[in-house]
């Protein structure tokens, strides 16, 4: 497998399991199940065992490899320079190794399937990807300033869809021209690359790219963090030569063409970073320039925030896969309580994957009703217009 | 050892107490939990449990008692010395789901924690909840858990001032072998965990055993004020035969909280040189100013002959040697490109410091392995934690055997010195019990057949009637 040359120099010592304040575990994975073998040091100990041929390709060591949520916080925190930032890369690796040799958790199995025959994970007809836009007005690209991509996550999960209107609304009062590709999107790729499989992302990173050039798209706005991952970071090496901003970044930078919000009660909220944002984009300034800019608005940080987030776990496909569980130890509840504990009512985040899990979360520990989960697109809009 | 099918059987009962999700007999487990860090070879568990409370403990010592399979008790691994192997097989009790802070007493100064709280969850509670108290943090990573590391007789950043971890310690809830719950210390008695004292003092019945006399599921700490006000110092000598004397009038100050020694033959302006880092703080800059001034008046004769002194510090290189945890220290696996180091710590007196640098130096270079020397200061000079570490590449059997080989032959030319080796893998204690005093290692037996009549703790560990 590719990047075997430096499994064994993981020492297994810890840090990337913590935040850098080491306030409480990091790690979605882990955190879940508390057996070190699930700890990104464990996989690497694992990885180099199944290599050497000392284990076999269980069903557990599977979903060992499969249920790391890709969050990053082990590149992040891992004290090696000379190898920490290719923790992720290696565990790719891994999961290609397994993709390759037909062992993969049937979730696994179900959802690379669905991309390869649909498109996209949810099995949407192309015709069905535009159901969050209906209404909206918004063109099919054109050769506008902006496309603006959906990803799966906003055009299959009735929340995404939500937050994508939302989005779009905000964008389109702040005065974005953009075009969207309607039932021609398919899958960015990006959770197919972190689940190993590359050729199935090599193949939907090139059909974009091909589509993004015969539209003449030269700069892109992403709903998902997920999306401006693959788009601005993956595609290069296919020749994607596009100028990418996942939306937060838009609407930080063209807030005073809103109409002067007439805000509202005061209200405190929090803040989830999202993973695809902070850690692997290192983004975690516009949404708080956003928010800075909402009048009776008062952000309440959570002890782990910006790049010491804790993930939702739905990263790495685990949103699709469910190999992290939903559990009390599950990354989303986890991270829904330690919402509450900021006193405030309100989370926001900025991604459809995050804001599906911890909506989803807060149901599960009964905090519907006191802890309500939105995007920031909907509380800008909310207070644009006036209510709360 | 039992059959597949009675261990299945003690499987689903594991699940019982602890839940499905938080016990394993899977190859992966055996395989990660039968190793560590260091150079020990691999001795796989049959089972691993995480359980959630003292009452899962409990019952699993007590299951573990009916069926006679060894327990091994476990906080984060990070021994190096393989003391959480599983020798004689059976299960690896896994305590880190144990990591809440149960109470912070900031009046009597001391944090009640479970026995799988990691040294840096504890750090971040106190700073966000108790910001003027703090506890002696350990040259250890983050996951470090307090349980195992006072259990150790750990020491850390505060050691100068106070002494090993252990000293720190003002009591215990322990899972005796037999299954009962016992409390040590002042919480034996009163709702307080304020000290050991005045009680007959049972704690050492659980201090340095490697987990062979009990579980500890709660411990309580001693916390200390935190300076909002730190530095640190170098001072730099060329004759290890002075550090001694140098340790001895910087001790006799009594104002530093942490004093480590440290030698290594890279970079190469640190070659053959002993430095000394001294730590201190203050309430106020000017406290902080007077005691860097008796700190140096401390040593003025040795910087006024010229054989010694002070290491310019540029602000950025105080606040890394500021920083805690360190972890630059862990980099040091990385030396051989191999994720692999372990290090012989010795307690030793501090009169054999010339002794064990240079006994370090010898075993390194004659047997060409990457090397990092120091010592960590116990109290006002009573003793030191000498340690010789020594990197290796876990990928090359013959660097691994030239690292083992190293370990071994310090440990026995330290017990020869005078010193202990300190956590000291199994064979090590056995080098240890062979110089033992005889009535000490009969007492020892004793203990240990009367605490654990079954004789299923951590089996393997102070054997001292093999």
């Amino acid at each position: 497998m590719d990047h075997a040359e430096i499994l064994h120099r993981c020492f297994r010592c810890g840090y990337c399991k913590l935040p850098g304040n080491h306030v409480d575990l990091n790690c979605p994975a882990y955190l879940e199940s508390r057996f070190e073998t699930f700890s990104p040091g464990g996989r690497m100990w694992l990885l180099r065992a199944w290599r050497d041929g000392e284990l076999e390709a269980s069903e557990r060591f599977q979903r060992i490899l499969f249920s790391c949520a890709t969050c990053a916080n082990c590149t992040e925190q891992c004290v090696f320079p000379k190898f920490k930032d290719r923790l992720l890369d290696v565990f790719a690796a891994g999961k290609a190794a397994l993709v390759e040799a037909g062992r993969v958790p049937p979730a696994v199995r179900d959802y690379l399937t669905a991309v390869f025959d649909h498109g996209n994970p949810f099995k949407l007809p192309p015709k069905r990807r535009t159901l969050w836009a209906e209404g909206l007005d918004l063109p099919r690209f054109d050769g506008q300033a902006y496309l603006l991509w959906i990803g799966d996550v906003g055009a299959g999960d009735p929340r995404g869809r939500q937050m994508a209107r939302q989005v779009a609304r905000v964008l389109q009062r702040a005065g974005i021209q953009m075009g969207i590709l309607g039932p021609d999107e398919t899958s960015d790729g990006n959770e197919a690359a972190a689940l190993g499989e590359g050729e199935l992302f090599s193949h939907l990173a090139r059909q974009n790219i091909a589509r993004f050039r015969e539209r003449g798209v030269r700069r892109i706005i992403t709903l998902s963090p997920h999306g401006f991952n693959a788009l601005s970071r993956l595609y290069p090496a296919h020749g994607g030569d596009f100028a990418v901003f996942h939306y937060t970044q838009i609407l930080a930078r063209h807030m005073d063409r809103l109409a002067p919000p007439t805000g509202g009660p005061p209200l405190a909220v929090t803040f989830h970073d999202p993973c695809y944002l902070a850690r692997h984009n290192g983004e975690v300034q516009a949404p708080r320039r956003i928010l800075a800019r909402l009048p009776g608005v008062t952000l309440q940080e959570m002890d782990r925030s910006g790049k010491n987030a804790l993930c939702c776990g739905g990263g790495g496909g685990n949103y699709f896969t469910h190999l992290l569980g939903e559990g009390p130890d599950s990354a989303a509840r986890v991270r829904v309580r330690e919402a509450t504990a900021t006193g405030t009512a309100v989370m926001l985040t900025c991604c459809p994957t995050c804001l599906a899990m911890l909506e989803s979360a807060a149901v599960s520990q009964n905090l519907d009703g006191r802890l309500r989960v939105c995007d920031l697109a909907e509380l800008v809009m909310e207070r644009l217009d006036g209510c709360s | 050892m039992k059959d597949h099918g009675a261990m299945q059987r003690i499987v689903r009962e594991l699940a019982a107490i602890v839940g499905d999700r938080h016990v394993s007999d899977a190859a992966e487990e055996r395989y990660l939990y039968g190793r560590d860090m260091g150079t020990m070879p691999p001795a796989p568990p049959d089972m691993v449990v995480l359980p959630g409370t003292t009452a899962e403990v409990q019952a699993v010592v007590r299951l573990a008692n009916r069926e006679r399979v060894p327990l091994v008790p476990m906080g984060a691994g990070l021994v190096l010395s393989g003391l959480t192997r599983a020798l004689a097989g059976g299960i690896v009790v896994d305590l880190k789901r144990m990591n809440r802070v149960v109470a912070v007493n900031d009046v009597s100064r001391y944090a009640v924690v479970e026995a799988g709280t990691s040294q840096g969850m504890l750090q971040a509670y106190l700073k966000k909840h108790h910001p003027t108290l703090k506890h002696s943090l350990p040259d250890a990573p983050p996951m470090a858990t307090i349980g195992g590391n006072v259990l150790i007789h750990g020491s850390g950043h505060m050691s100068c001032a106070y002494g090993f971890h252990s000293d720190m310690l003002n009591g215990l809830e322990v899972v005796l072998p037999t299954g009962e719950v016992a409390r040590i210390g002042s919480c034996a008695v009163s709702d307080y965990w304020f000290a050991r004292a005045p009680l007959p003092d049972l704690a050492g019945l659980f201090l340095g055993w490697a987990g062979t006399t009990g579980i500890v599921t709660r411990l309580a700490i001693k916390l200390f004020p935190r300076y909002p006000f730190n530095d640190v110092a170098i001072f730099v000598a060329d004759d290890p035969a002075v550090i001694p004397d140098v340790l001895g009038r910087l001790t006799a100050v009594q104002v530093a909280e942490d004093m480590t020694a440290w030698m290594t033959p890279k970079p190469a302006w640190a070659a053959g040189h002993q430095h000394v880092n001294i730590c201190w703080g203050g309430h106020s800059r000017e406290e902080l100013i007077c005691k860097r001034d008796l700190l140096r008046a401390a040593v003025r004769d040795y910087i006024q002959a010229r054989t010694a002194g002070f290491m310019p510090l540029p602000p950025p290189l105080k606040k890394r040697f500021t920083r805690l945890p360190d972890s630059q220290l862990t980099t040091f696996a990385d030396v051989r490109k191999g994720g692999g180091f372990e290090y012989v710590g010795a307690i030793m007196p501090v009169d054999l410091f010339a002794a064990a640098y240079r006994l370090g130096v010898r075993v390194a270079e004659a047997r060409g392995v990457a090397y990092s020397l120091g010592a960590r200061i116990i109290g006002a000079n009573h003793c030191m934690m000498f340690f010789f570490a020594y990197a290796f590449n876990r990928a090359d059997d013959a660097d691994v055997a030239r690292a083992q080989g190293a370990l071994e032959e310090t440990n026995r030319e330290v017990i020869a010195l005078g010193g202990i080796p300190w956590k000291a893998e199994a064979p090590a204690q056995q080098a240890i019990l062979a110089r033992m005093d005889p009535s000490t290692r009969e007492l020892m037996a004793r203990l240990r057949r009367a605490v654990d009549p079954n004789g299923i703790m951590n089996p393997g560990n102070w054997e001292t009637e093999r």
